[in-house]
């Protein structure tokens, strides 16, 4: 771990925090624009989340899928691969957990939950295995792919439900309690939050990408390819092969973000007619997160927080709960134009020298 | 007597390290200048602070006498200097024309005149006998006519001092003969050049003065009359340089490459390898001569795995490995350095380390089942750092961030040190400076004498006749003679690479 953080650039590291303070600045100024108090209402927001327990559950209950997609969008990514597709993933890891929780209900927790969040990976690893397979063979563009492997996803889950598993309210029925990762233990040291074990999933998602990058053979490869396939295929390396394996392991990460909200936060699964969002946030956490599994954590946490202090502070301060999304959009801005950040640093740097 | 370019006690400083360190160049009218230096030495900073890119933190620049200050490359384009880039920057779907007058259009009636811009370019091309159709496109003309191109620009924009940044580099023997004439031609037409390069060969071939620097300082000036090869490359190195000549016996042992009737398509599908028959013994160097694009590329791709074989075949020490997988050819015992290290020979992302073992990560002692063994591969990457003379920081350093000489260093000992039988060498030495070049010159020798075989393929003639125990030419994807070095010169060579073939010289 120690070496992890030694692996930092500092200089790199400025972007996104830079991102983050200009993000909710420009928020503030928007909310002093249309006449509310940023003050009162970033102060709640912190409050919030640190002084009151159940948001302080309810924040890390909205990291756990929210990590899961960022390191999916992360892993991905080091392999050179854009994974927009982590949305679709989630949503098939969502189904098939809470498909498998249902159909073997019969069976004991100690199978069956396992199982179950297994199943929501296996799902996941599918969705990732095709648009990687498409790739690979007929050279068709991940990005085009997953795109549409998102709507497949979404169409696909919504008929299975209607046509197999429907009960009344438009979902699934609850899974059985054997299957769940709720815990009454967790809601009430948070105050009845929804928190759950599944940020033991998270947790061990996060030090399995580290070590699979940087300690197997695999991730050497993976990461070669990623940086250079020409280079790669000269050293011999299979580059079709990496490119599958690597949209594959990323699916699987989507997945269970997926099995955590259909095994933790909900129990069942709606039939959704738009995309939960969670996979598209995921993109934006990698991206503010540099990819790296502590930047993931760190930015998953952000956005989480954002999320659920922007409760409180619709609330305390009257402020829309919308401007949250504004906020975050803002700050993925920001990210996305670190060139400009890091040019504008540079020259602060050499006045200050001159 | 002014001078037409005057640079006073340049100094330029990056964060670390001094580029310029009080650089005097004094360019007189109508010559050519020799701006030489190794890689990394300064030239180019120098250049760009001529051309306006960068601001010099001290000194003072002349041009024609008249102190100037030049803020960017438009007050440069305004004082009349011109600079020829070593990358190309031109729009490959535009005409010749079109790319010249690009930024500075001739118009009538507010409209583009493009009858006028032919005519002009047509014009320019004549008098300095570049020889140029202004209607072809870029992406159809050869690179050679591509940098005329970038001549023209400079000219087309009212240039009389020109720099050419190591022009020769991207060109073959041919062009670049054609190209000292050109430079000959435009200096005889009342232009100034200087010429920035590495290379001994050109400079006495076609400058009239030369100024040398070293690690950012100003070594001498001299005139090209007063000087020698030798002088010059140690001022260069700043030590004496010896000429790595390969003088081990030449004892051919048993068959390790052999390639019969070989044929291969290139992207286009047409055939750029045809029939071909080659064959490379343990203990020797055979050099493959021959003028870019005759197929070369496509055959050590196709030897290495990465090109589909259409007929014939690839045997490694008597085993076949006709269109097998790269890394099984690599197990059987090949080594490679490609022709564009940045791209196809290192991970430039990954640290040195890395690279180190970019094929043997997966084996036994870097790795065990499927876990990497980190602190192995940093001692392999020590050890190999320190046999090899790399200069970096350490073994986590990011190869992008070596020079040119060092990054192929680094491939050299990662290929040199699996000890394979067969060792391809492409283009091992492009665009380094001497000391790197006698470095790995030398290793290649090494290799011969150990018994392995090495095929080295190369668009420098001194380069093949200095190492090579034998010389395949190769013509329009056929070996079409292969020649006794000790018998041949630089001439008959040319001849040979031109494709026309003489009695009597087979060996």
């Amino acid at each position: 771990m120690i070496k992890l953080v030694k692996k930092i650039n500092w200089m790199t590291l400025l972007v996104p925090v830079i991102s983050v303070i200009l993000g909710l600045l420009c928020g503030a100024v928007i909310m002093l624009v249309i006449g509310y108090n940023p003050i009162l209402a970033y102060q709640s927001i912190v409050e919030s989340i640190f002084l009151q327990p159940y948001y302080t559950g309810e924040t890390i209950r909205a990291m756990i899928p929210l990590v899961l997609a960022g390191l999916a969008v992360a892993f991905a990514f080091r392999t050179g691969l854009f994974n927009i597709g982590v949305e679709g993933q989630l949503m098939a890891g969502w189904l098939a957990s809470v498909a498998c929780a249902i159909v073997f209900g019969h069976l004991p927790r100690v199978i069956l939950l396992p199982l179950s969040v297994l199943a929501g990976g296996a799902a996941g690893a599918l969705w990732g295995y095709i648009p990687g397979l498409l790739k690979a063979k007929f050279k068709v563009h991940e990005v085009i792919s997953t795109i549409m492997m998102n709507y497949i996803a979404l169409y696909t889950t919504a008929y299975i439900i209607k046509n197999f598993l429907y009960t009344e309210g438009e979902r699934t029925p609850t899974i059985p309690a054997a299957a769940s990762l709720a815990s009454p233990f967790l809601a009430n040291l948070t105050q009845g939050s929804r928190l759950h074990w599944g940020f033991i999933v998270a947790i061990i998602a996060v030090v399995a990408m580290w070590f699979i990058l940087w300690k197997t053979t695999k991730g050497y490869e993976l990461r070669a390819v990623g940086f250079s396939p020409d280079a790669s295929q000269y050293a011999g390396m299979n580059v079709s092969r990496n490119i599958i394996l690597s949209l594959t392991i990323s699916g699987i990460f989507a997945g269970l973000g997926g099995a955590m909200e259909g095994l933790g936060t909900y129990q069942y699964m709606t039939i959704n007619s738009t995309f939960t969002g969670i996979g598209f946030n995921g993109i934006a956490v990698a991206l503010l997160g540099l990819n790296t599994p502590i930047g993931v954590v760190l930015s998953g946490a952000l956005f989480a927080g954002l999320q659920t202090g922007g409760l409180t502070m619709q609330s305390n301060a009257g402020v829309p709960v919308e401007l949250i999304q504004i906020i975050i959009a803002l700050i993925i801005f920001f990210v996305g134009s670190g060139y400009v950040i890091k040019w504008a640093m540079g020259r602060l740097t050499r006045k200050g020298h001159k | 007597m002014s001078y037409a370019i005057e640079m006073r006690h340049i100094r330029k400083e990056f964060p670390g390290i001094v580029a310029n360190d009080d650089i005097t160049l004094q360019v007189e009218e109508g010559e050519i200048h020799a701006l030489f230096g190794e890689n990394g030495a300064g030239k180019s900073t120098l250049m760009n602070v001529l051309f306006g890119l960068y601001q010099p933190d001290k000194g003072e620049i002349y041009v024609h006498g008249e102190k100037a200050v030049i803020n960017d490359p438009n007050d440069a384009t305004r004082l009349g200097i011109g600079m020829v880039h070593q990358h190309f920057m031109l729009i490959d779907k535009f005409t010749v024309a079109e790319n010249i007058i690009l930024g500075r259009e001739p118009k009538k009636h507010g409209m583009l005149d493009m009858a006028k811009a032919v005519k002009i370019v047509k014009e320019l091309s004549e008098k300095y006998g570049l020889d140029v159709d202004p209607n072809q496109k870029i992406e159809d003309i050869t690179v050679g006519m591509q940098q005329r191109v970038e001549i023209l620009k400079t000219l087309y924009r009212g240039s009389d001092i020109l720099i050419f940044d190591e022009p020769t580099a991207v060109l073959t023997p041919i062009e670049i003969q054609e190209l000292i004439a050109i430079m000959k031609r435009l200096v005889k037409e009342g232009k100034s050049i200087i010429l920035i390069t590495h290379k001994l060969k050109e400079i006495f071939e076609c400058c009239d003065r030369c100024t040398v620097i070293r690690r950012g300082k100003n070594i001498d000036s001299m005139a090209i009359s007063e000087t020698n090869p030798t002088d010059l490359a140690s001022m260069m190195v700043g030590r004496k340089v010896h000429v790595q000549i390969n003088d081990a016996p030449y004892e051919p042992k048993e068959k390790v490459l052999e390639v019969s009737h070989l044929s291969v398509l290139d992207q286009r599908k047409v055939s750029v390898v045809n029939d071909l028959n080659l064959t490379v013994h343990g203990g020797e160097i055979l050099g493959i001569a021959g003028v870019d694009g005759n197929g070369q590329t496509e055959l050590i791709e196709a030897i290495a795995g990465l090109r589909k074989v259409k007929d014939g075949s690839i045997k490694v020490d008597g085993q076949d490995l006709t269109n097998q997988r790269t890394r099984k050819i690599i197990e059987a015992g090949l080594g490679y350095i490609p022709e564009d290290r940045q791209k196809h020979g290192l991970v430039l992302d990954f640290s040195v380390g890395e690279n180190m073992v970019l094929q043997t990560y997966y084996k036994k002692p870097y790795a065990q089942s499927g876990f990497l063994k980190n602190k192995v591969i940093t001692k392999k990457a020590k050890q190999l750092i320190q046999e090899f003379d790399v200069r970096t920081p350490s073994e986590k350093t990011l190869a992008r961030s070596l020079s040119g000489g060092n990054q192929q260093k680094v491939i050299v000992a990662r290929e040199v040190d699996r000890s394979p039988k067969l060792l391809i060498a492409a283009q091992p030495t492009r665009g380094l400076d001497i000391g790197a070049i006698e470095f790995i010159h030398g290793k290649l020798i090494e290799e011969k004498k150990k018994g392995k075989a090495v095929l080295l393929i190369s668009f420098e003639l001194d380069e093949i006749l200095h190492l090579s125990d034998r010389i395949a030419v190769i013509y329009e994807g056929r070996i079409i003679d292969i020649v006794n070095p000790k018998e041949t010169n630089e001439n008959e060579l040319g001849l040979l690479m031109a494709g026309r073939r003489k009695g009597g010289a087979e060996a």
